[in-house]
């Protein structure tokens, strides 16, 4: 029998007046998995973590976490605790003190409580600023006392509502990281919601990626950016070139199609894929088309004309035009051996592996 | 591509301001008459002489020393400060229900609910104070201190609104829902979070109500019975010339007070608006 689920998320839809915030969602997240809730602004990301922290009650549907009905629970009697976008961190009160606030109604004795707040700060590398002020901090600590404060607490679920929009590029990467570890540490189950499909690549066990208040796909980073199941997903996901390619044969799991330039192919059949013409939306990601220089040859390849160059420091994007494809193709290639001064105009080659090549549904 | 930065140099006159001969004279004819008849105040009050007239003669502090013993004068300001504290208290306690309905729930009817509670600001106060009274004396009511309090309450209501709305307007939500997630209710989450916050914006509520019901006079004019406040007592004085320096005195003292409650009053406005707003400036 399978582990039961952390979170079970069934059936859950959340009405405001017509428009569907969450519709009919249903989702399981595992004990102890880093699970993302990805998608554009407006998908219902938010409004879903909100109802697992009890900010929003469903419309219909249950939640449960681990294993009891939280509908009609309010938000402090949940064993799930947040960080929030802006951090909320309380002004008046210093780093200790905050990081102390959900404690102090547990009554715990006083050496026992300064010990889980030494421990707490500890995890996130704040043991030095306990006395300083809520206004003296800059924005990744005050990112750090706001995940101290609520792991202080030893939910079984952190909630963290883009926890990382804030910050500028740099620190954002290095919180990944550390956001990452940090949950491997303490082995709890961690949602996090967020727009930036890099950030949820790079931390998360599983995906989930929604749109329109429904969910597209969940799978674990690379199936999601490998394998899309949808046009939306794969496109949300980074850059994919999209070509329309002839059925030529259908299997319960296989479809078999004829392409204008990568020949034939078999492919994933993915579900609820719909055999409503005798056409199908394929794609293969920029960087599975790789140049060939000079002499180089490869199994399978394609030829055409560099249209357009664009400089990205380590990677330039090549825009090339294929006779007989309906858009041109994006190319992204590393600079190691010069693509960033091939010229526009040039004549160029490209390696392809068919498995690159994904069935896309609409 | 960035625009050329040339063009964009002031040749002076058409954009800045031109130094005139008269815009100084001006400001200190406008600051003059501000702020001399108050200066006139404390320097009569230390006058040596009953009359109120240049040259001085003298410099004595015993009109202040007569106020000492002025036993009514001592009753009216005990009144004055009694209805002023209880002016501040119910008229805060109400704003501050009223603008935290108003900075925090989207409601129907809240631009003219909004509306109505300032509007007392606006409306001549004479007017406000005979239908007060029309309506006390209606219900039978005797005249006493408590409806001094109740007519200065509705006037002071919409000046307390407006320092408090503009404390809470910044005031995150986010903040009660963080501590309601870290496991406080409700009632907790007000006296832990929500209170210490807004504090100093009801410290600065209060500090303005009291001043105002301290120098109000229309109102407690009309609504007082036989305990006059303050201004009802000094303007009863006024009929007796020789205690004019006296109420000279009484009114130099009154006024350094009130300078000095608003001084407090708006630094902690701005302290606590810094508080509330430090946070996204940090951010």
């Amino acid at each position: 029998m399978a582990e039961m689920p952390m979170i079970e998320i069934k059936a859950v839809s959340r009405f405001y007046g017509i428009y569907k915030a969450l519709d009919s969602v249903t989702l399981d997240i595992a004990a102890g998995e880093f699970f993302s809730l990805l998608g554009p602004s407006g998908c219902g990301k938010t409004t879903l973590l909100r109802s697992i922290a009890g900010f929003d009650t469903p419309t219909s549907g249950d939640i449960r976490i681990d294993g009891q009905s939280a509908i009609g629970v309010p938000p402090n009697r949940r064993p799930t605790n947040m960080v929030f976008q802006n951090y909320a961190i309380f002004p008046h009160l210093n780093v200790a003190e905050n990081v102390a606030y959900g404690l102090k109604r547990l009554k715990l004795d006083a050496q026992d409580e300064r010990r889980r707040v030494g421990d707490a700060l500890d995890q996130v590398r704040l043991s030095t600023l306990g006395k300083r002020g809520a206004h003296e901090l800059s924005g990744g600590q005050r990112q750090r006392v706001a995940l101290a404060r609520a792991l202080v607490m030893r939910p079984k679920v952190l909630l963290l509502d883009e926890p990382l929009s804030a910050l500028d590029k740099k620190l954002r990467e290095e919180m990944q990281v550390e956001l990452r570890s940090l949950q491997k540490a303490v082995g709890i189950t961690f949602v996090l919601v967020t727009h930036d499909q890099y950030e949820a690549l790079a931390m998360s066990d599983r995906i989930a990626v929604m749109f329109g208040g429904r969910i597209a796909q969940v799978a674990t980073p690379k199936e999601i950016y490998q394998r899309p199941l949808t046009r939306a997903v794969a496109d949300f996901l980074g850059g994919m070139n999209f070509m329309k390619a002839r059925i030529t044969g259908e299997t319960a799991t296989d479809l078999s199609v004829e392409t204008q330039r990568f020949g034939a192919v078999t492919l994933t059949k993915p579900p609820g894929f719909t055999c409503g013409t005798s056409e199908a939306t394929i794609g293969i990601r920029p960087e599975r088309l790789r140049v060939l220089w000079d002499d180089d040859t490869a199994p399978h390849a394609i030829e055409g004309h560099v249209v357009d160059r664009h400089y990205f420091g380590e990677i330039t994007h090549l825009i090339v035009n294929v006779p007989g494809l309906d858009a041109p193709l994006s190319v992204s290639e590393t600079n190691n051996f010069g693509a960033d001064d091939i010229p526009v105009g040039a004549p160029i080659r490209l390696a392809y592996d068919p498995d690159a090549l994904v069935a896309l549904a609409d | 591509m960035s625009p050329p930065l040339t063009g964009a140099k002031f040749t002076g006159g058409r954009h800045g301001i031109r130094k005139s001969r008269w815009l100084p004279i001006y400001v200190t004819v406008y600051l003059g008459f501000l702020y001399l008849p108050i200066l006139l105040l404390p320097i009569f009050s230390f006058n040596n002489a009953a009359s109120t007239t240049f040259p001085l003669a003298g410099f004595t502090t015993k009109w202040y020393a007569a106020l000492w013993g002025n036993g009514a004068m001592l009753d009216a300001a005990r009144n004055s400060l009694f209805v002023g504290l209880c002016v501040a208290i119910l008229s805060t306690g109400h704003a501050i229900c009223a603008a935290r309905a108003i900075t925090r729930y989207r409601f129907r009817g809240q631009r003219a609910a909004t509306g109505l509670i300032m509007a007392p600001l606006f409306l001549p106060e004479i007017i406000v104070a005979v239908s007060l009274l029309m309506i006390v004396l209606q219900i039978g009511i005797e005249l006493s201190l408590a409806t001094v309090i109740l007519g200065q309450t509705v006037f002071c209501l919409p000046y307390a609104m407006s320092v408090l709305i503009s404390g809470f307007e910044g005031f995150d939500r986010s903040l009660e829902e963080a501590s309601m997630d870290l496991g406080e209710t409700a009632l907790g989450t007000f006296r832990r979070v929500t209170l210490p916050v807004v504090a100093p914006a009801i410290v600065s509520s209060l500090l303005v109500s009291f001043t105002i019901s301290l120098d109000e006079f229309i109102l407690a004019f009309f609504l007082s019975g036989t305990e006059p406040t303050l201004p009802v007592y000094i303007w009863g004085q006024l009929r007796f010339a020789a205690k004019l320096p006296s109420v000279l005195a009484l009114g130099s003292l009154m006024l350094v007070l009130s300078i000095l409650l608003i001084t407090i009053a708006e630094f902690l406005r701005r302290r606590s608006q810094r508080r509330i707003q430090g946070r996204l400036a940090n951010g």
